[in-house]
């Protein structure tokens, strides 16, 4: 009896061990709370802008501030959508973003094929071009870019807004440094098939960087989506407006003083793409990981 | 695999490879010289003349004026405060970013669970559109009935008027600045703690190492080049900084938000595009000086510690 008794008991102690080994490393509950403020600090904003855009006018202005609406109303996004041309503002971000993250896909996974791969003169050249680019800001170019999406005849018009940016340095790196990753050995394999560059490029190579276009893809539509400086250099009438340059330009214009319409607003420009990166996140994390960190 | 030299000329492959690599490469070379680099030099070229809006149907009213634009800049007071102010964005902005970051990437890389939850909730900001976020934070910050001072009426504190302080305006954007950046550094100073390998941590506590001094003494040395980057990219943003400064307070009270990109982009909206171009150069040129000296400074200091 007392053996069998001792017997668990020996048992039970051996596997205790690792815990207390580990007490180190276990976490304390205020870090918990912490890190929980923290995270309040950073959604309160969203909330509060969510909630206001739902209170009527005179309530959105009352001090105290109220935190839930008393009066819910859709009478700001109403007006947004009715009485504002915000329809037109948001198609125009879309058609913007769509078309900048389709040229950033198709551009630049080609050289960053080409970087990654291929041997060719003016190689390092071209690399080091990209990589030295990755800095320059919009502001330094903007005022010669005027001038020439003028001269183009493509002043105020999507177009111009879109050209630009439609192959960036950033693009053609990250997908440079995924491509690299994958073996040489498929290249070869195509190659002794008697598969022609490009074709190995688009049925062998491209079929493969589904998680890179993915995250290039999600990172230069919110890129796009929220540019600024250039879309309210270029659009010079109301109908070619982006959300962000109408919002801004309502903010502090003859509507700088109607809140619930602006915070309303504010939510058509900022939901869309916290639903995005909401449900892509992952996406997102791996790109900053992928050329982030070497 | 990779051919000599002497076989270069005969091998086929390789001249294949060469002309596919450049049809691959010619969309985003075509593109960037007419949209990049053209732009680049043009500014360059613009900067020394005294090209306006109304010389574009014109060009040959535009004349050279050699350092004209740089030297009346240098004694532009408004330039000058321009320049003042983009330098306390930077000088209070990256720190600040810089340590919310780290500290919240220090306490996550402790904790075992909801790892993931927090990052994406710290990472949301980042997201989402400046414009808007600083319409959201123009309301935070009202004098009465703002978020803000309301809560400090809770603890009995009379908030002041932050956006139409002179004083207390340009910090208040850097806070709203620091709240939406540091998601980006957070997630890379993340990356980079959990590339610290775990038994350098267990040795030190083993030998007795307190908490501040494994951080002081291996967390910031493993973590420096990481750092360095996130100080780049962070200043590099911040030097640039006009957006929120716009829509908050279109640059006043009395210009003490102005940054220097507003400056070039009230100069361009004037019509005095070479003057503009000669700003926009100047802070270019601050951008490159600043990378060179953070990569020199805190390459050196990884050298001593090698």
């Amino acid at each position: 009896m007392t053996a069998t008794q001792v017997r668990p008991l020996t048992q039970t102690e051996t596997p205790s061990r690792p815990p207390t080994h580990d007490s180190g490393v276990r976490t304390p509950r205020w870090l918990y709370a912490v890190l929980a403020g923290g995270l309040f600090l950073v959604v309160v904003p969203f909330v509060w802008m969510l909630l206001s855009s739902f209170k009527p006018e005179q309530e959105v202005r009352a001090v105290p501030p109220t935190w839930w609406p008393e009066t819910i109303t859709f009478e700001n996004y109403q007006i947004l959508f009715e009485k504002l041309d915000f329809p037109t503002y948001f198609v125009n971000s879309v058609i913007v973003a769509v078309a900048v993250t389709v040229g950033n896909l198709v551009f630049c996974s080609m050289l960053g094929y080409a970087l990654a791969k291929l041997t060719f003169p003016g190689k390092k050249a071209l690399f080091a071009i990209v990589l030295g680019t990755l800095m320059v800001p919009g502001v330094v170019t903007f005022v010669p870019l005027f001038v020439l999406t003028t001269k183009m005849g493509l002043a105020n018009s999507l177009i111009g807004m879109i050209l630009p940016f439609l192959a960036a340095p950033f693009g053609v790196f990250l997908m440079r440094q995924f491509i690299s990753s994958l073996p040489d050995e498929l290249i070869q394999a195509a190659r002794i098939d008697g598969a022609g560059e490009i074709r190995i490029f688009a049925s062998v190579i491209l079929p493969l960087c589904g998680p890179a276009l993915a995250t290039l893809g999600i990172l230069t539509f919110l890129g796009s989506w929220n540019n600024f400086l250039w879309p309210l250099v270029v659009a010079q009438t109301e109908d070619k407006y982006t959300l962000p340059v109408a919002l801004a330009l309502y903010a502090v214009g003859q509507n700088a003083t109607q809140y619930g319409l602006l915070l309303a607003g504010s939510v058509v420009v900022v939901l869309p793409v916290l639903v995005i990166f909401l449900f892509l996140q992952r996406h997102i994390m791996q790109g900053i990981a992928m050329t982030g960190i070497k | 695999m990779a051919t000599t030299s002497a076989t270069r000329h005969v091998d086929p492959t390789r001249r294949q490879q060469a002309v596919a690599a450049w049809v691959l490469a010619l969309p985003f070379v075509l593109l960037f010289l007419a949209f990049t680099a053209g732009p680049v030099l043009a500014s360059l070229g613009m900067s020394f003349t005294d090209m306006k809006r109304t010389d574009m149907r014109n060009p040959f009213a535009v004349e050279v004026v050699g350092l004209d634009n740089f030297t009346q800049l240098l004694g532009d007071p408004l330039f000058r405060k321009v320049t003042l102010n983009t330098l306390l964005y930077l000088v209070l902005g990256v720190p600040l970013t810089m340590a919310v970051a780290l500290v919240l990437a220090v306490g996550v890389n402790r904790i075992e669970r909801l790892k993931g939850f927090f990052r994406v909730g710290y990472y949301l900001p980042v997201v989402t559109s400046i414009v808007a976020v600083s319409v959201v934070w123009k309301f935070l910050y009202r004098d009465s009935g703002g978020l803000f001072n309301t809560m400090l009426g809770w603890v009995g504190v009379d908030g002041p008027g932050w956006l139409d302080s002179t004083t207390l305006a340009l910090p208040a954007l850097v806070l709203m600045s620091v709240w939406r950046n540091f998601g980006t550094l957070f997630v890379i100073f993340l990356a980079g703690l959990q590339t610290i390998p775990q038994e350098l941590n267990e040795a030190a506590e083993v030998d007795g190492a307190t908490g501040w001094g494994r951080f002081r003494h291996i967390t910031l040395p493993m973590l420096r080049p990481t750092m360095l980057f996130g100080a780049v990219i962070t200043g590099i943003g911040y030097l640039q900084f006009f957006e929120e400064a716009f829509v908050m307070t279109k640059g006043g009270p009395l210009d003490a938000t102005r940054s220097v990109t507003y400056f070039t982009f009230d100069q361009f909206g004037y019509g005095n595009f070479g003057y503009a171009a000669a700003a926009s150069y100047l802070l270019f040129l601050a951008i490159v000086i600043l990378t060179y000296v953070q990569f020199r400074f805190l390459g050196d200091r990884e050298e001593k510690v090698k």
